[in-house]
């Protein structure tokens, strides 16, 4: 029974990463906007704030870009579902006699995969424009790296399960992302904001992601107590009751709303 | 009950924000091993209770046993028993014939999960070549599914969903957008299947010719049961057979005089005499009693689809 669960999930998951990888429009696009906000944001921020913060704004800027793009490409990834079930392969997978929390399983581990492959291109251009990476802080970086693509998947599962089409999806999507990528801290450190943007960041899956990430990257850095928001310890505490509540919640609510139309 | 692998008794559906029934008390039962075809005008309710059947959608009342099975405690049980070939094709054009197979396969628990064709085992190798060579495939199998034609993806989808060898095969308007070559051959290797595993197909068509064949028809409009029988039955329930006779015009009167004497129910159309019979005897004995000199003479068998649209109109009426 448990080797059926592995292959279960390992088949829903080996086909997302196969669609990825025959979708060259998705590969650029992905690569392409991680690119511009790190070269262009980075390094203006760096240029005319650069010294007044006191630590580097275009690594900084880079660590938030990288968990910002896994955890969307994960959220975003999941939501594909919806349209799956609509029109093509997914009517498959739901009349086959697997769980469904097997089928979002296979579905976060899919696109937790994709992600992690958009991740290596954005750490080769970092490497590219020279940014003070060490190697050690690569390897650490990997674990927080999977765990913002399972975190963004986790929270794709809750969006899913109360959008009802793909138009929704498509609509209520730049709500959702946008002003979390500025709340969350991805380019501009968020120490000094007005307390109603605050209680808004504080909320915001991706600003724990994006902290939990930063606080691996910069841990034996001089600078860690102004590039981080809380200790790895809170970060991780929130990241793992969201990971829980929004898998498990999502995934009935999800099966409820699909069952009872 | 015993040999019945499908009951359904006062199965009811309203969808939400929905006025009415989108299915509305209906209850029929399916043999085991016959072809049943359940009809219906768009918008009856066949999608409906075929989502409800194959457990993708839930009821609102109503009770349903699959291969003697309550639907709604047995869902898992249920899906491993059954397969369905949807009204809108389902499956990855990114994936070869053959990978769309093995993700069923190894979804429906048959095999182990491998990357590659090559480290599959080689039962599951035997299997697809024999289903591919049933259906005529053997060479495309390996072929990404973009490339197949509509005919091609129906029967790749029929082998797939034949894989985990089910009770019970849904059949959502299988042949839509299909030619009639590809229709006709898409029927042989469906009744190849059916005689060689003795699976009980449940099909839904808008081509009444296709539901001739079937052992068991239900016809369904506004949510509910309108006709239930062989197709034989339903017909005759209509009408069964007629005659159609004509005559020079100035006969036509004196026609109509000893058409009357025979007492048989008779319209007249366009000069035409049509006269509904039983049965071939009653056919003789009326043409016996006709001495007015016929320029046309022709017997007709209802056909189903005379019928259905016959019932369907009524209902419209009523």
């Amino acid at each position: 029974m448990k080797q059926h669960l592995l292959d279960e999930i390992a088949i829903i998951a080996y086909r997302d990463f196969l669609k990825f990888l025959k979708d060259k429009s998705r590969i650029i696009a992905t690569f392409i906007f991680p690119v511009v906000f790190i070269g262009v944001l980075g390094n203006s921020l760096q240029s005319n704030l650069g010294k007044g913060v006191g630590f580097n704004l275009i690594l900084f800027t880079f660590t938030g870009v990288l968990a910002q793009t896994l955890f969307q490409s994960s959220s975003s990834g999941i939501i594909s579902l919806i349209e799956d079930r609509e029109n093509d392969f997914s009517q498959e997978i739901f009349v086959s006699p697997i769980s469904r929390y097997t089928i979002i399983l296979g579905k976060v581990v899919g696109e937790s995969l994709v992600a992690l492959a958009q991740a290596i291109g954005i750490i080769t251009f970092g490497l590219i424009i020279r940014l003070p990476i060490s190697f050690g802080q690569l390897i650490s970086i990997i674990p927080a790296l999977i765990l913002a693509c399972i975190t963004g998947a986790a929270f794709g599962v809750i969006l899913l399960s109360n959008l009802s089409s793909q138009r929704s999806a498509n609509q209520i999507f730049p709500f959702i992302f946008f002003p979390q990528i500025f709340l969350s801290g991805v380019f501009v450190p968020i120490r000094s904001l007005p307390w109603y943007l605050a209680i808004l960041a504080r909320i915001s899956p991706l600003t724990y992601v994006v902290d939990f990430v930063r606080g691996i990257f910069y841990h034996s850095d001089p600078s860690l107590t102004q590039v981080t928001l809380f200790p790895l310890w809170l970060d991780l505490l929130v990241i793992s009751g969201m990971l829980f509540i929004f898998i498990i919640a999502g995934t009935v609510m999800f099966t409820r709303n699909e069952r009872n139309r | 009950m015993d040999n019945n692998v499908i009951v359904v008794e006062n199965l009811k559906k309203s969808y939400k924000k929905a006025d009415k029934n989108a299915v509305d008390g209906v209850s029929f039962q399916v043999k085991k091993g016959e072809l049943f075809a359940f009809l219906g005008p768009n918008g009856a309710g066949k999608t409906t209770t075929i989502s409800i059947l194959t457990t993708t959608l839930a009821k609102t009342s109503g009770k349903v046993f699959i291969n003697k099975m309550e639907l709604d405690k047995n869902q898992s049980a249920i899906r491993s028993k059954i397969g369905i070939i949807f009204q809108n094709p389902s499956l990855d054009p990114n994936l070869t014939g053959e990978e769309n197979i093995r993700f069923h396969s190894v979804l429906y628990g048959l095999y182990s999960f491998s990357p590659m064709y090559r480290f599959m085992s080689e039962d599951y190798k035997k299997k697809v070549a024999n289903l591919a060579k049933l259906v005529g495939l053997e060479t495309d199998i390996f072929q990404p599914t973009k490339k197949y034609s509509g005919g091609m993806k129906r029967k790749l989808e029929i082998i797939r969903s034949m894989m985990h060898s089910p009770e019970i095969l849904f059949l959502d308007e299988p042949t839509v957008g299909l030619d009639p070559e590809s229709r006709r051959n898409l029927w042989e290797y469906l009744e190849g299947i059916r005689k060689e595993t003795g699976v009980t197909m449940f099909l839904t068509t808008h081509y009444l010719d296709e539901a001739e064949d079937a052992e068991h028809i239900c016809i369904i409009n506004k949510g509910k049961l309108v006709a239930d029988g062989t197709p034989d039955e339903i017909k005759s329930s209509v009408t069964g057979e007629f005659i159609i006779m004509k005559t020079v015009p100035e006969k036509m009167k004196e026609l109509q005089t000893e058409i009357e004497r025979t007492g048989v129910r008779y319209e007249e159309e366009n000069n035409l005499f049509k006269l509904y019979i039983s049965g071939g005897e009653q056919a003789q004995d009326i043409i016996r009693n006709i001495k007015v000199k016929l320029t046309f003479l022709d017997m007709k068998r209802i056909t189903l689809e005379d019928a259905y649209l016959k019932i369907i109109k009524e209902e419209l009426l009523t």
